[in-house]
Parts: structure tokens; sequence; C-alpha cells
């Protein structure tokens, strides 16, 4: 039976490590690769590097990292962040990466999507989307949420699908970072409008909240960042948890 | 040991090298025919689609060299299903080494495709993948299979029972990415690579 996936994500900056509470305030957490390996072999099922450095040598100096993670983790990782053309997707998976995960590219340029998968394959192709609940409504942001746009989560998710996308990470803004669950009602629809893998992301601070975006929102994977840098849930704990609980796990 | 790793246009045989220098063979990379055809062992990696990636193999003449090879030879994902005798993806002819179709996952309306995670083995005859990998997880990505034959190895349950493995003779092929499969699929490749 098909696993659900647990993901750790690790924000990369010049670098180094750091995870975001709500986009803002980074704390350091530790080397990229070291950290990848100590998940892989706790048991995370994939690896997503963010690229959050803004300058052309950060580039540089992920792409060296790709290179690394490739080198020394034995399972599958995606890396995102500064993805704006072909080029950077040919670059990066030849680094080592197995997808790439896009963002306000995409929003700005949808057919980039169609791009990278007719190029390189669907499945190489993760399209990250950022939004936060406002006005009764679930709004799209650009440039890791500090612009709002006008395009809502569901027509954009289901455009990306159309276009290619083998995968949709989407990131709840309005649970990222305050620990109080997965928004899983919006998870649940966008699992049943869409044909491809949803991964939810944002809001996971207790192991209950992974076993409900996974029976609630019916995610095929669940992704976090604090929780696993620093200490407060182990992976493996986590997993034993959720196979107990009846879920689909890879122990 | 020499271990040939095939280029061609297909992508992730970086990560295949990777996962080589990890079990401690230094394989080479390489799409010079004589290298290929002089090495221990071949392994025939790839992400991609059936129709172009075939096409560059014929256009290079890797077609009829791979289909030649007397030494071990492992296929991986996409370099399986071109191992097949013809893929849907394209409607393309293969190497036809193992005499089965490559067919594409229906809807059905409840398993997402392409089918991407982690799934378990089953093994149907002992191979280079032995009892003690008996339900344990590989990597998949693909939207496109072989269905369980003649030469099943190992299979999976996703929609439909799927070949995971296959053998005949000297040539083997995973559609798990064996490189991407933790621990397990360092155990399968090794012994691939200790195949008399």
């Amino acid at each position: 039976m098909l696993a659900k996936r647990i993901i750790p994500c690790l924000d990369i900056k010049d670098g180094k490590t750091v995870k975001g509470v709500n986009f803002v305030n980074f704390r350091d957490a530790g080397d990229p690769v070291e950290l990848g390996r100590q998940y892989s072999m706790q048991g995370a099922d994939e690896l997503v590097y963010l690229d959050i450095t803004a300058s052309h040598e950060g580039r540089k100096t992920f792409t060296e990292l790709v290179k690394k993670v490739a080198a020394q983790v034995n399972i599958p990782f995606t890396v995102g962040g500064g993805i704006n053309a072909l080029e950077d997707v040919d670059r990066l998976l030849n680094a080592g990466a197995d997808k790439v995960s896009i963002n306000s590219s995409a929003l700005r340029d949808p057919n980039l999507i169609n791009q990278i998968a007719s190029n390189f394959g669907a499945q190489v192709c993760v399209v990250a989307i950022d939004a936060n609940f406002e006005d009764n409504d679930w709004l799209c942001y650009l440039n890791g949420g500090r612009i709002k746009t006008e395009r809502k989560l569901y027509e954009w998710a289901k455009e990306a699908q159309e276009r290619g996308a083998g995968e949709i990470l989407f990131t709840s803004m309005t649970h990222d970072g305050v620990k109080t669950g997965y928004a899983n009602e919006a998870l649940f629809e966008l699992n049943k409008m869409l044909t491809i893998p949803v991964i939810a992301s944002g809001g996971a601070g207790t192991k209950e909240h992974f076993k409900d975006a996974f029976e609630l929102g019916h995610a095929d994977a669940a992704l976090a960042a604090s929780v696993f840098h620093f200490g407060e849930i182990p992976i493996n704990e986590l997993k034993e948890y959720l196979a107990k609980q009846g879920i689909p796990i890879r122990i | 040991m020499k271990v040939a790793i095939i280029k061609y246009n297909a992508g992730n045989i970086y990560s295949v090298d990777c996962a080589m220098k990890r079990i401690g063979v230094d394989a080479i990379v390489t799409d010079d025919k004589e290298m290929i055809a002089k090495a221990d062992k071949v392994i025939f990696p790839g992400v991609g689609e059936a129709k172009s990636t075939m096409e560059y193999l014929k256009h290079h003449k890797l077609d009829l060299l791979i289909k030649d090879l007397k030494q071990p030879v492992l296929g991986i994902c996409i370099g399986m299903q071109l191992m097949c005798a013809n893929s849907e993806e394209g409607d393309v002819d293969c190497l036809g080494i193992f005499d089965a179709p490559v067919k594409g996952f229906k809807p059905d309306g409840i398993n997402k495709i392409p089918h991407m995670g982690w799934n378990n083995l089953r093994i149907e005859k002992e191979s280079i993948i032995t009892r003690e990998h008996e339900g344990k997880f590989v990597y998949y990505v693909h939207s496109f299979y072989v269905p369980v034959n003649e030469f099943t190895i190992a299979s999976t349950d996703y929609i439909e029972p799927f070949s995971a493995a296959l053998n005949k003779r000297n040539f083997y092929a995973t559609q798990f990415h064996a490189e991407k499969s933790g621990d397990v699929g360092e155990s399968i490749l090794k012994n691939f690579i200790n195949l008399k």
C-alpha cells in the first residue's frame, strides 16, 4: 500500500538552515546536509530544501549544497526557491535534485509549469502555493508570503495540475508557525478536486496534527520544519504513532 | 570491478552515480560503446519519457548495444520500461529484452497518478531482491507500468498489481528508484553488484 509521506522542510540561507515563524524571525537550525542525513536515518520519506537566498552568489552556494545532499542522502529530495526559468531547473536536476518546487515564478508565468513538465516530466514539477484565508477565501501570495495576489487557491491548484504539475505543495499562511494543526478543510477540498498528490504544509505542532492532515485532509504527504528541527517531534516516534493509528506509513 | 552507467538523454543519472559511491563502487558514467561493452556490470538508469529516450538510443545505436550485452545489466525506472517490448507512452517500440508491454495507469477516481512515494515489495522469485526484502518499502515515481508477467521477480500493488522488478538471463530491472530507496534500495543495488 502506498505510504503517506513525512517530509521535513529545510529553509536555506547562504548555505545554512533557517526556519521562519510566520515567515519572519529566523532561528538557526544546523548544517543542511547533516540535518538531511539525520532525517533520512530517522525515517523521513523525502526532504525539501528551500533556498531563501536572494543573491546570485547565494544561488551558487545552493547548487553546491544540492550536490552534497545528492551525494550523502539516500532518499528523494525536492529543491525550491529562485527557480524562474528552465535553466534553473536543469542546473538543479543535474546537481542531483529529484524534483523542483516553483511558487512565485509559476504565479507570474504559469507557462513555466508546462515547460518544466514537457522538458523534464510532470513528476519533477512541484507547484508550491502559499495561501491565506481572508475575506472568506483562500488567496495566493507571492514572494514568500509578502505580496497578495487575486488568485484563489482552488482555481490556481486546478490550473497548475492541468498545466502539468506533478504535485501541489499547499502552505496555509493562516496556520503556518502557529502549531494549531494543518488547514484540513482546504486540504480535503484540494484532494477531492485534484488527481495529483497534495502535500500539506503549515501548522504542525503535535503528532495528532499529522494524523488529522491524513485522515481529515486526505493529504498524501505532510511537511513540517520547526517541530523536526528542534526535536519537538522525533520523526521515528511520529511514524510509529501514525502506524499505530492505522495510517499507512513506511517504518 | 568496472561498473558503467549508461549516459543518455534521461535525468537522474548523477543520483545513480552517487548511490554507487555510497555502496563503495566507483562507477563510470559513459556513452562510449566500448567502455560499456567491456564493463563487468552495466546500469541503465533514468527518469524521462519513453519516446524521446528511445529515439536518442536508436540515433546513437545504443539500442543494439544494450540488447547484446552479456554481463549483468540493471535497468531502473524508464530504463526498465525501455527494456520491454513497447510503451503506451508515445506509442513506441522499445528494446524488446522483456517480452512485456508498458501500459499507462488508468485513473480510478481514488488513486492518484503518478504513483509517487513509498510502496511495498512482494517477492515473486528470489533474485537480487530476496526474502529479506518482502514487504519492505521502495520509492516509486511513475505513470506507466509493466503488468505482472513471466519475468516478474517482485510486484507491488497500485490500482492493480504491477512488476516492481524483472529478470531474464543477465538482464535485471526495477521500476522503483533503488538509488533513492534508502537502505533497502542500497541493499538491492549491492546484490546486483555482487552478482557473479
